[in-house]
């Protein structure tokens, strides 16, 4: 159970080896923590993963899935809650792959798999999840999204695409789920400095995996159902909707 | 029979606001229908009664919780024996309406009237008395349970070990259904009071050791934001029940009036969050200047006893965030966790609206009941400063190490492994738990958080 000032107890992480998620898990576990749940594609990775909480954690568990395979999408998210062994105070959706636009555009099953990863698979679990969490009658979802999604770029587009699709699904879903006892908040990074973006040269307002963590622990102590990392884009992204597309197209990153 | 008040959960939280969760909510109006409730779910179930205590107690996230209020009868009163036989759905605000005009009241009141006599017992409530009449469960002559595996009536001496366990156990043993309480006579509805100012803690303390047992009631309330060179302003309120020859002529139309409803109830949404550091820190310098030395002054019971119930929904005051309510008890001899924990919130920045100490005499055989022979310090923060959460854990580790408790009907955030340190008979509760619910159906919030068994 969540305490007076929301640390969680117990969470769950589908896409456990994200670079965010561990940062964000260390911070969610450092006061109440007692039960995490990894879960996620290479087993070798979650376990490193797993092993780094196993010092301060009661219990730590790993489930592993393919994000590219929608046809057990029900059944992972079970396992995970089974594995939990309590109730789940929190559960992060940080399922996603960055791509390589300038190959996948061209290429039908590469535009199709960064669809299904990247959108169908977390907005099928975020249903099962969502359900759960409902009948359990409390519960937060933190769902990864991206800036890439607010306003499409040439640059990235089919990750923005579904990026876009996934923050549309978790913003319905946020009020679909008003006066459950259950919340989600959708978080907005611009360019994280992780493992999934290294070699690329990073955008302005870049940030660490580590800052994106804080800022998610301080939108979440707040309330806030979108929460912008650095906080300070939540204003330029406002802003650059309403920019020309003539402008839009000639901003560097 | 049962009145189920909504088909679809409903979210419920404690008198702290803080942390919300949804359930079933039924109203049986007898013991039969509460069994039948308890075999329906699987989900947990827990009894709540007018939601009073501050964190997670009352409330089973996902399951039932059963609504005492169908359980509100007040049986006659045995002016021989001075005892009463009530439903554990009632109000002690209803129960002291009907006893005060026939010149009888409650041996144990707390700060409100708007508990149940089932959640007084749960919680095994204290007040003003203490040191000289112990808590609620003490003048329980003897209670109704529902459990998972029956009804059963218990008593001191017939079944104690599922008495005590139920006096304080936070509602893990079962429902309260009905329970016969003995009473104490008085011949008015006035108290009268000394007040005394102190500006050193360590006078307001010595004080209170010396000359406590010279009053029925004892209560003292503390500057949490600190007086001249860092020591503590506090006023000390001691008094007895008035006889009736104690009451001018004026007030002989009253002497044996009715606590009466609130007159006044907070808006919601309150307009802005109305308990600040500002405000907290008028209130207390206010309080301070207008609570002059007297002695022997008149007030009416509800105005000593329950200073907050003329204002209803005062926990709204706090805002949309809730606050957090920290009650501790230490042995007498630790005074220094007291000062420790005074000058410590006094130099967070975290204003404490309400200090209230008090000294406890001997507590019960009860594993998860509160009190003990000591001091105890209650405080309330609203939710907000960061640093709040790492405060109240370092004065949990205090209070632990002094051989000191924390209060779990205010309790909404402590951590699970300082649990059996504070109450070691923690495993008497579970051996109770395991005999009358064997398979588990009783659970809250507060037992999953804090992994009772």
């Amino acid at each position: 159970m969540k305490d007076a000032f929301g640390h969680p107890q117990s969470v769950v992480v589908l896409g456990g080896t994200s670079d965010i998620a561990r940062e964000l898990v260390a911070l969610l576990m450092e006061d109440r923590g007692r039960s995490v749940v990894l879960a996620g594609r290479d087993r070798m990775a979650l376990e490193q993963a797993a092993e780094d909480l196993r010092h301060s954690v009661a219990r730590v568990r790993t489930v592993t899935f393919d994000a590219n395979v929608l046809d057990d999408v029900d059944e992972t998210v079970m396992r995970c809650f089974e594995a939990a062994a309590e109730a789940v105070d929190l559960v992060v959706v940080a399922v996603g792959e960055l791509g390589s636009q300038a190959v996948d555009e061209t290429d039908p099953d590469r535009v199709a798999r960064m669809m299904t990863v990247n959108l169908t698979w977390p907005a099928a679990a975020l249903s099962v999840v969502a359900d759960q969490l409902r009948r359990q009658g409390h519960g937060r979802i933190v769902v990864l999204s991206s800036v890439a999604g607010f306003r499409i770029r040439r640059s990235n587009f089919v990750y923005g695409a579904a990026k876009a699709g996934l923050d549309g699904f978790a913003v319905g879903l946020s009020e679909a789920l008003r006066g459950t006892g259950v919340t989600l908040h959708i978080v907005r990074p611009g360019f994280v400095r992780t493992k999934m973006t290294a070699g690329r040269s990073p955008a302005p307002f870049a940030v660490d995996a580590s800052r994106v963590a804080s800022d998610i622990m301080r939108g979440l102590a707040r309330g806030e159902v979108v929460i912008w990392s650095p906080g300070l884009l939540g204003w330029v992204f406002t802003a650059f909707r309403f920019l020309p597309g003539a402008v839009w197209r000639r901003l560097p990153g | 029979m049962t009145v189920t008040v909504a088909s679809s959960p409903r979210p419920l939280s404690g008198w702290g606001r803080t942390a919300p969760t949804t359930a079933l909510v039924s109203r049986p109006l007898d013991a039969s229908s509460v069994l039948a409730s308890m075999h329906d779910h699987s989900g947990g179930v827990i009894a709540r009664g007018l939601g009073r205590s501050y964190g997670d107690a009352a409330q089973c996230s996902g399951g039932l919780t059963i609504d005492t209020a169908g359980l509100g009868h007040i049986g006659a009163l045995n002016e021989v024996a001075g005892t009463i036989e009530v439903g554990g759905g009632v109000s002690l605000h209803n129960l002291m309406r009907r006893l005060i005009p026939a010149g009888w009241f409650v041996a144990v009141t707390p700060g409100t009237r708007y508990v149940t006599v089932g959640g007084a017992i749960a919680a095994d409530v204290h007040g003003k008395n203490h040191h000289r009449d112990g808590s609620f469960a003490r003048h329980v002559v003897e209670m109704t349970i529902v459990t998972p595996s029956g009804v059963v009536t218990v008593a001191p001496d017939r079944d104690p070990e599922l008495f005590w366990a139920t006096a304080g156990g936070m509602g893990l043993t079962g429902v309260v259904v009905s329970a016969v309480l003995r009473l104490i006579p008085v011949e008015t509805s006035w108290i009268q009071v000394d007040n005394q100012r102190f500006t050193r803690l360590e006078d307001l303390m010595s004080t209170m050791e010396e000359t406590d047992c010279r009053y029925h009631y004892s209560v003292a309330w503390l500057d949490c934001f600190g007086g001249r060179n860092g020591d503590h302003r506090s006023v000390l309120t001691r008094g007895d029940h008035a006889a009736s020859g104690a009451i001018p002529h004026r007030l002989r139309g009253r002497s044996r009036e009715m606590p009466g409803d609130p007159r006044m109830r907070v808006p919601h949404p309150v307009p802005a969050r109305l308990v600040n550091r500002l405000s907290v820190r008028a209130l207390n310098e206010a309080w301070f200047r207008t609570s002059l030395e007297s002695r022997g002054s008149l007030r009416p019971l509800a105005g000593f006893f329950h200073p907050l119930d003329g204002v209803a929904r005062w926990n709204l005051l706090y805002g949309p965030q809730g606050f957090v309510q920290y009650q501790f008890a230490v042995p007498a001899e630790r005074t220094d966790v007291i000062e420790d924990a005074v000058h410590s919130i006094a130099s967070s920045g975290a204003p404490s609206f309400l200090a209230v100490l008090k000294r406890f005499g001997p507590g019960t055989p009860g594993p998860l009941s509160f009190s003990q022979e000591g001091w105890t310090l209650a405080l309330d923060f609203p939710l907000g400063p960061p640093d709040l959460p790492a405060l109240l854990d370092r004065l949990d580790d205090a209070v632990a190490i002094a051989g000191g408790r924390v209060y779990l009907a205010k309790d909404s955030r402590l951590r699970p492994e300082l649990l059996p340190v504070m109450y070691p008979r923690l495993g008497d509760m579970s051996r109770v738990r395991r005999r009358v619910d064997p398979e588990g159906v009783l659970a809250s919030d507060l037992s999953r958080r804090l992994g009772i068994l």
